[in-house]
C-alpha cells in the first residue's frame, strides 16, 4: 500500500538547514496497523505529513497504492488527499462553526457528493463511532474523546485507503485514549490500513507493528502481539 | 458554484462577526451613496438650468443693431443704423447650412408705457412683428386659434396672437377672445390665436405678455419701411451656429457699411455657445461626482479587502484543515472571492437603495414646496445604477483577490500549524 525509499527531508531556516529525515525505507501493506514511535523531535510528524502529502519530500520516492507521489500541484494533491487519505490530528482540528455531522460530511462535500447522500453517510459514520445523537452538536459542546471520535468518523467518511493519525490520543486522558484506540482497532479489523504516531508505549502496543524512529532513521521495525484496547474500556 | 452549501458557508462566515461585517459594509455603502447623491444633485442642477433654456432651438443666435463706434466709407461714428429686409435674403443666399432666418421688429419693451387698448382695458406689452418660423426658434404652445402663417405675411394681414398674460390683462375671464380686435398704438389687429410659453424661470410671467403680429403688417402699421431691428438665426442640426456667427455678422456689417473691426455695432447672443458652456460645466460636475464617489468607494473597497485579509488570517487553520481534507484550492479561492463580492454587493445595494430613497424624498419635498430656481427633478438613470453595480462586482473581485490569493499561498502543513 505504502512504499517509501531512501526518503530525506530537511527544513531550511535562514542559512541553516535541519536534516530531519535521513534516508527512511519502509513499506506498509494493506490492513496493517503501524505505530510510529520515537522521542519528541525525532521526525515522526514530518514523516506522517509527507505520507499525507501535506509536505513534500526532498529526496527519495513515495508510492501510494501503486501511484507515484511526485511533483503534485496543489489541486492534484488535494484530490489525492481527498481520495486516498484520512487524517486524525492530536488537536482534533474540527471546524468549530460546523456541527458534528457537517464536519464528518466535509470530505464528501469536496468529492461533490450530493447533499442528501452526504448526510446519510455522515450519520452512518457518526453511528459507528457511537455519536449519532450528537450529530447536530457543535464541537465545543463535545468532550475531548467525543471530538476525536468525530474526527475519526470524518477521516473515515471518504473511505480512504490509508488512515493517518498523529498522536490521536495525545490530548486525551488514558481512559478516553483506550476508547479511541478501541475504535481504531475496530476500524483496522474491518481491513483498513492505519498509521499512527505516538510516543506512548502502551498505545504503540495496541498496534500490530512498531516502527521506531531516532535521529532521522528507523532504528527498529518489529511486529508485535496486539493488545486489545477493549479490555481496558 | 452557486450551490446551497456555498451560500450557507458565506452567510456563516459573514454573520459570525456581525459588528465587523456591518462596519466593513459601511465603507462601500457610503461610497455608493455619495456617488449616487452627487450624480443626482448634478442631474438636478442640470435639469434646472436646462429647463431655463426651455424648448428653444439651442442652435440659434440672436442679432441686433447698435450705434457704430468707427467711421467707415465716409460715414461718421456713432451712427444709428438698422438691418434691412434685404439682409435676410442676403444671409440666406451667402451663408450655408442655415435653417431659419427670422427678422423681427419690436414695439414696447420693459418699462414702456401702455401701448395696447381693448375697450376700457389698457396694457403695456411687447409687440413683435415676426415670421412664422419664429415659433420653432422660440417654441410656444398655441392654446387656441392659430399662429402667423405665410399668407398673413404676404397679405400683410393685421392679425395678432396674444399671450395668456395679455388675455388675462385685456379680457374678462369667460370672455371670447378669438375674433375680437385689439388696438396697438391706435391700429386695430384681429386676435386669431393665443399662446402660452413653457418657461419656469423668473421671466415666466413676462413671456406670456407678448403679442405676435405678421412682420409685414407690423412694418406697414408702424412705419418701419424695410428696416429690421432684430434677427433670430438657426443653423441646421449638425453645423453649429457658433461657427457661422462670424460670417453672418461680417456679412451684415458689409451690407450696412459698418467698419469690419467695429465690435460693438452688431450685438449678438449665441445660445449654442451658452448652452455648450453649461454642457461642459455639467460634464465637469459629473466628472467630479464620479471622481469623489469612486474615491470614497475605493476606500470602502480597501476596507473590505483589509477585513477579508484579516478573516483569511483568522481562518488560516480552518483553511489548512479543509485543504487536508481535500478541498480544491480553487474552491477556497472562489469562496473568499464570493464572500468579498457578496459583501460588496449587499452593502452597495443598500447604498443604492438608500440613495434612491433619499432622492425620492428630495423630489417629494420639491414637489410639495414648489419649484426651486435652478434645481429640478434630481435623479440617477438606470444606466448609472447598472454601472454602479458593475463597479461593485469588479470592486468585490478586486477586494477579494489578494485575500483569496493569500488564503492558498500558505502550504497546508503551515496552515495547520497556525494557532
Ligand atoms: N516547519 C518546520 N520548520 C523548521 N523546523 C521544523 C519544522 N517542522 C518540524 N521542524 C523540526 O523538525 C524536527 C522534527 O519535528 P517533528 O517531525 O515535528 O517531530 P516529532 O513529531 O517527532 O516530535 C524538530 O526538531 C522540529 O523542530
Ligand atoms: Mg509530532
Amino acid at each position: 500500500m505504502i512504499e517509501i525509499k531512501d526518503l530525506h527531508k530537511s527544513y531550511k531556516m535562514g542559512s541553516n538547514s535541519l536534516h530531519v529525515l535521513k534516508g527512511i525505507n519502509f513499506s506498509v501493506k494493506e490492513g496493517e496497523l503501524v505505530a510510529i514511535m520515537g522521542s519528541s523531535g525525532s521526525g515522526k510528524s514530518t514523516l506522517l505529513n509527507i505520507l499525507g502529502m501535506l509536505d513534500e519530500l526532498d529526496e527519495g520516492s513515495y508510492t501510494l497504492d501503486g501511484v507515484p507521489i511526485k511533483n503534485l500541484n496543489e489541486t492534484k494533491a488535494a484530490q489525492y488527499r481527498n481520495k486516498f487519505l484520512g487524517f486524525v490530528f492530536q488537536s482534533f482540528n474540527l471546524i468549530n462553526y460546523k456541527s458534528a455531522m457537517e464536519n464528518v460530511a466535509l470530505p464528501l462535500y469536496y468529492q461533490k457528493v450530493g447533499r442528501k447522500e452526504r448526510q446519510e453517510k455522515a450519520l452512518k459514520y457518526l453511528e459507528q463511532v457511537g455519536l449519532k445523537e450528537w450529530a447536530t452538536h457543535l464541537p465545543n459542546e463535545l468532550s475531548g474523546g467525543q471530538k476525536q471520535r468525530v474526527a475519526i468518523a470524518r477521516a473515515m467518511a471518504a473511505e480512504p485507503k490509508v488512515l493517518l493519525a498523529d498522536e490521536p490520543t495525545g490530548a486525551l486522558d488514558s481512559k478516553t485514549s483506550y476508547e479511541v484506540m478501541d475504535l481504531i482497532q475496530k476500524i483496522n479489523d474491518q481491513g483498513n490500513t492505519i498509521l499512527l504516531v505516538t510516543h506512548e508505549p502502551d498505545i504503540a502496543d495496541m498496534c500490530k507493528r512498531i516502527v521506531h524512529l531516532k535521529d532521522g532513521v528507523i532504528i527498529e521495525d518489529k511486529k508485535v502481539e496486539q493488545v486489545r484496547a477493549s479490555q481496558y474500556v | 458554484m452557486f450551490n446551497k452549501d456555498r451560500w450557507k458557508e458565506i452567510l456563516e462566515v459573514l454573520t459570525s462577526n456581525w459588528f465587523r461585517t456591518v462596519l466593513t459594509a459601511f465603507g462601500v455603502f457610503w461610497g455608493i451613496l455619495i456617488l449616487i447623491i452627487l450624480l443626482a444633485a448634478g442631474k438636478g442642477l442640470e435639469n434646472g438650468i436646462k429647463s431655463d433654456f426651455g424648448d428653444i432651438a439651442t442652435n440659434t443666435m440672436f442679432m441686433w443693431t447698435r450705434n457704430t463706434t468707427k467711421p467707415y466709407k465716409g460715414l461718421p461714428k456713432g451712427r444709428r443704423f438698422n438691418f434691412k429686409v434685404d439682409d435676410v435674403q442676403s444671409i440666406k443666399d451667402n451663408i450655408p447650412n442655415l435653417r431659419f432666418v427670422s427678422p423681427r421688429n419690436r414695439l414696447g419693451g420693459f418699462g414702456g408705457g401702455n401701448n395696447v387698448v381693448r375697450g376700457i382695458n389698457v396694457g403695456a406689452y411687447n409687440v413683435y412683428g415676426d415670421y412664422p418660423e419664429i415659433i420653432k426658434q422660440e417654441p410656444m404652445a398655441i392654446t387656441s386659434g392659430r399662429f402667423i402663417n405665410y399668407s398673413d405675411i404676404k397679405e400683410k394681414k393685421k392679425i395678432a396672437i396674444i399671450g395668456e398674460g395679455v388675455k388675462t390683462g385685456l379680457y374678462k375671464k369667460e370672455e371670447k377672445v378669438l375674433g375680437t380686435y385689439i388696438k396697438i398704438q391706435g391700429i386695430s389687429f384681429l386676435v386669431v390665436g393665443t399662446y402660452k410659453k413653457k418657461s419656469n424661470d423668473g421671466d415666466g410671467e413676462e413671456a406670456q405678455k407678448e403679442i405676435y403680429v405678421p412682420f409685414t403688417a407690423f412694418s406697414q402699421a408702424f412705419n418701419r419701411g424695410d428696416n429690421v431691428g432684430w434677427m433670430a438665426i438657426t443653423a441646421n442640426d449638425g453645423s453649429s451656429i457658433s461657427n457661422l456667427k462670424e460670417r453672418i455678422v461680417a456679412l451684415v456689417k458689409e451690407n450696412r457699411k459698418v467698419h469690419p473691426e467695429d465690435k460693438r455695432a452688431v450685438g449678438n447672443f449665441d445660445l449654442y455657445e451658452q448652452y455648450n458652456r453649461v454642457e461642459s460645466l455639467f460634464g465637469a460636475m459629473r466628472f467630479i461626482a464620479y471622481f469623489v464617489g469612486v474615491l470614497v468607494l475605493l476606500s470602502g473597497i480597501i476596507g473590505v479587502s483589509n477585513i477579508m485579509l484579516i478573516v483569511v488570517k483568522e481562518r488560516t487553520k480552518e483553511i489548512g484543515i479543509r485543504r487536508a481534507l481535500g478541498e480544491d484550492p480553487w474552491s477556497i479561492k472562489l469562496q473568499i472571492l464570493m464572500e468579498s463580492i457578496f459583501l460588496t454587493i449587499i452593502s452597495g445595494m443598500a447604498g443604492i437603495t438608500f440613495g434612491a430613497l433619499f432622492i425620492y424624498g428630495i423630489n417629494k419635498m420639491l414637489d410639495m414646496n414648489g419649484p426651486v430656481d435652478m434645481f429640478v427633478n434630481p435623479s440617477v438613470s438606470l444606466g448609472v445604477v447598472v454601472a454602479a453595480l458593475m463597479i461593485l462586482i469588479v470592486s468585490g473581485l478586486l477586494a477579494g483577490f489578494i485575500p483569496a490569493q493569500s488564503a492558498i499561498k500558505t502550504k497546508p502543513i503551515d496552515a495547520l500549524r497556525a494557532e
